[in-house]
């Protein structure tokens, strides 16, 4: 079944990882993103490789008030929905700047959760449809390292939660991905452990294969769910004085 | 970060940055002592920039192929690799490819890497039809046969010191099938494997195994390899009703660098003469798949870690024709003697090249690998005067240690084409470890 899969944030490496991997298994794709047109390389990319009809879409995460007409404009409602849509900020900056630290809790949060759910309305009517929300480990527990953005993945992570349990009996079906540390342009600067850090054609494949196996929480490497177990598991007294 | 190349020597501690637009790499090349990096697989310094490295590999995107022609046009960074997954199921595989393709195509080109058809079709660079290469200010210059004929003429082979290669237009082969009818012909001595491959100029694909541990009345045994594309009708049964689909190789890792001992000399002569005596009794025709045909040891990754923490040298030179069967005699007899057995020796016969700066001659030529033990860089210095003393010269793409001199005795066209990048004040703004070791 190749339904059209609509991909979010098309310009993050971890989508453009993700529509190569649905565009190989024969997927039409819809490009979203801000300036879309920069992106044709990419949409030649996937007819070239993979020979799929490709179309390209602006979209604004933060513009809530335009996400229906956003859908509206589709050439088809997409059967899949991957959205890879973040913002990392800089958690000093957020810390003592309120503007950059609602930015980043909109695009983690508010940004992904309104356009999931506009879609998932949408879904719900036809009866059939996935929608993947690509959160983060840094949600499962706020750290003094990143938890504004932690914060807005939390509310992200419980959204999709929700929605997943609205939609169970409807024939939607809600993923939640939580990558772990992945090699992209948001952690370029970040020295990351090798064995903690995915590809983003790892991501993809696995978020190809969560949709196929309708699984509900991913984490990409396996070690990460093991890692989170643990932090999660530290009372808080003693949590407080880390700095993990 | 500590980069190195395939073979694991040099080490150095260099700066790497990966842009994923051109306005970034533009700022990067605006810095001076750039060097543009594929995916590693040049064996030693070519692509190692301490000051600042470009990793190309987010510069992946195929753009446009047109079937009436089989030309693709790509980003420097797609890897062969990705073009046969996109189009050997369409039926086009790569006109010419060397030993893995686990290489980018800007890396193809910067080095004019070659296969088994060099007699046939020449070097990579027969099918590119033009290359868009960024210069020092990060302007953007399309170079063809027609159009910057001479910036053309000099990246091709140029090693990345002409500029960054962004994008090219490469023509792909129709095939009919993904299978290769492979001929073996066991050659008992360095003059029977020369006369295969001279009796056999019309062959597409030939290459030869040397047993480089043998000697004296066995001295350049070998296992002579020919290859065709395979007609639809010769597929094995099995895979008849999907010709071009991939018989799945399941990839083992190699998990670390290997002790030191087990590469030895003694380990390379066993396992040497038991792949001639395997191979041998493989004589004849059999139908192979692509992968298995064309890439060995792309099954085995990160292979290089066999050779262990201090790495290992390729050593690769191509001696015209007039001299190869002297010549080669000479080079085999001198690894004979040393007792520094090569793992992995091949010996191919090229066609005519015609190029500015790229490696292969008319001849033929013999390439090696010996781990980095104190005996085997000892050898070097007498395997390059062999080579000087036949009029042969040496691979850049494999090279980590030659001395300025002898590539300059060797070949005079480095001298031009220093000459060439100082006219442009292209040093400043483009060197690697490499272009420094050898004035280029
Ligand atoms: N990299 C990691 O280690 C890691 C770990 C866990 C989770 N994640 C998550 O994975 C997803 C993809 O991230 P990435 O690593 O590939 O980094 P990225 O390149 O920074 O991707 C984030 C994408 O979100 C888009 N975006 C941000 N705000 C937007 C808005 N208002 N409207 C439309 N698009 C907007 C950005 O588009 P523009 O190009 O227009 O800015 C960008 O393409 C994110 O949700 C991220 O939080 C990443």
């Amino acid at each position: 079944m190749t339904v059209p899969v609509l991909i979010l944030g098309a310009r993050s490496d971890i989508a453009r990882a993700t529509a190569r991997a649905f565009a190989a298994k024969r997927h039409p794709i819809q490009l979203a993103a801000r300036g879309a047109e920069g992106l044709a390389a990419d949409k030649a990319d996937l007819e070239t490789r993979y020979n799929v009809e490709v179309t390209l879409h602006d979209f604004d995460a933060l513009d809530v008030a335009g996400h229906e007409a956003f859908v509206d404009g589709l050439p088809a409602l997409p059967g899949i929905a991957v959205s890879a849509i973040g913002l990392m900020g800089e958690q000093a900056e957020n810390e003592t700047d309120p503007a950059k630290a609602v930015a980043v809790m909109r695009s983690n949060f508010e940004g992904p959760a309104v356009i999931l759910g506009v879609l998932a309305n949408r879904f719900v009517n036809r009866g059939s449809g996935t929608l993947v929300g690509i959160s983060s480990v840094a949600g499962d527990r706020g750290r003094a390292s990143n938890y504004v953005y932690g914060a807005a993945k939390a509310g992200f992570t419980a959204f999709l939660s929700g929605l997943r349990n609205r939609l169970a009996k409807q024939n939607v079906h809600v993923v939640t991905v939580k990558p772990g540390f992945v090699n992209t342009a948001m952690t370029a600067h970040l020295d990351l452990p090798a064995r903690l850090t995915a590809e983003p054609r790892e991501v993809a494949l696995a978020i190809v294969q969560a949709v196929e196996k309708s699984r509900n929480i991913i984490y990409v490497r396996p070690i990460w769910r093991l890692v989170m177990t643990v932090i999660c598991a530290i009372p808080e007294a003693v949590f407080k004085k880390t700095s993990i | 970060m500590q980069l190195s190349g395939w073979g694991n020597f040099p080490k150095a501690e260099a700066r790497v940055s990966a842009p994923r637009d051109e306005a970034a790499l533009a700022a990067l090349v605006a810095e001076g002592s750039a060097i543009a990096r594929g995916n590693g697989r040049a064996y030693g310094d070519s692509a190692i920039s301490p000051r600042n490295t470009i990793d190309m590999r987010h510069f992946d995107r195929m753009l446009s192929f047109n079937p009436a022609t089989g030309q693709l046009v790509a980003e420097a960074g797609v890897m062969l690799a990705d073009v046969i997954d996109a189009f050997l199921p369409r039926g086009w595989f790569p006109m010419v490819t060397p030993g893995t393709k686990l290489i980018t195509l800007g890396g193809a080109i910067a080095a004019d890497v070659h296969g088994k058809n060099h007699h046939v079709d020449g070097s990579f660079r027969a099918c590119v039809d033009w290359i868009d290469v960024m210069g020092p200010g990060g302007e953007v210059s399309r170079c063809s046969h027609e159009e910057n004929a001479e910036m053309f003429d000099w990246t091709l082979g140029g090693m990345g010191l002409t500029g960054v290669i962004l994008r090219c237009a490469i023509r792909l082969r129709p095939v009919k099938s993904g299978w290769i009818r492979q001929q073996m012909i066991p050659a008992d001595t360095l003059s029977a494997a020369i006369d295969a491959f001279e009796a056999n100029m019309g062959i597409p694909y030939s290459v030869a195994w040397i047993d480089c541990a043998a000697k004296g009345a066995h001295l350049g045994r070998s296992l002579v390899m020919l290859g065709e594309h395979a007609e639809p009708g010769e597929v094995p049964p099995r895979y008849r009703a999907t010709p071009f689909k991939a018989t799945r190789h399941r990839k083992i890792p190699f998990p670390m660098n290997a002790p030191g001992f087990v590469l030895n000399p003694l380990t390379v002569r066993a396992f040497n003469a038991a792949y001639y005596w395997k191979g041998a009794r493989q004589k004849g025709t059999r139908i192979v798949d692509w992968d298995g045909y064309f890439y060995p040891l792309d099954a085995i990754l990160h292979w290089n870690r066999l050779y262990g923490r201090r790495g290992f040298m390729q050593f690769q030179c191509v001696l015209p024709q007039d001299a190869a069967r002297e010549g080669m005699q000479r080079l085999l007899s001198a690894i004979s003697e040393s007792g520094q057995a090569s793992f992995l020796s091949v010996l191919k016969r090229f066609g005519p090249q015609d190029s500015a700066f790229s490696f292969p001659m008319e001849g033929y030529t013999l390439a090696l690998d010996f781990p980095r033990s104190r005996a085997a860089i000892a050898l070097m210095p007498e395997l390059d005067a062999i080579t000087l003393d036949h009029g042969g010269r040496f691979y850049l793409a494999k090279d980590s240690r030659m001395p300025a001199e002898i590539l300059a005795q060797a070949d005079p066209r480095a001298e031009a084409f220093a000459e060439w990048r100082r006219d442009r004040g292209l040093p400043a703004s483009f060197a690697s470890l490499q272009s420094e070791r050898l004035h280029l």
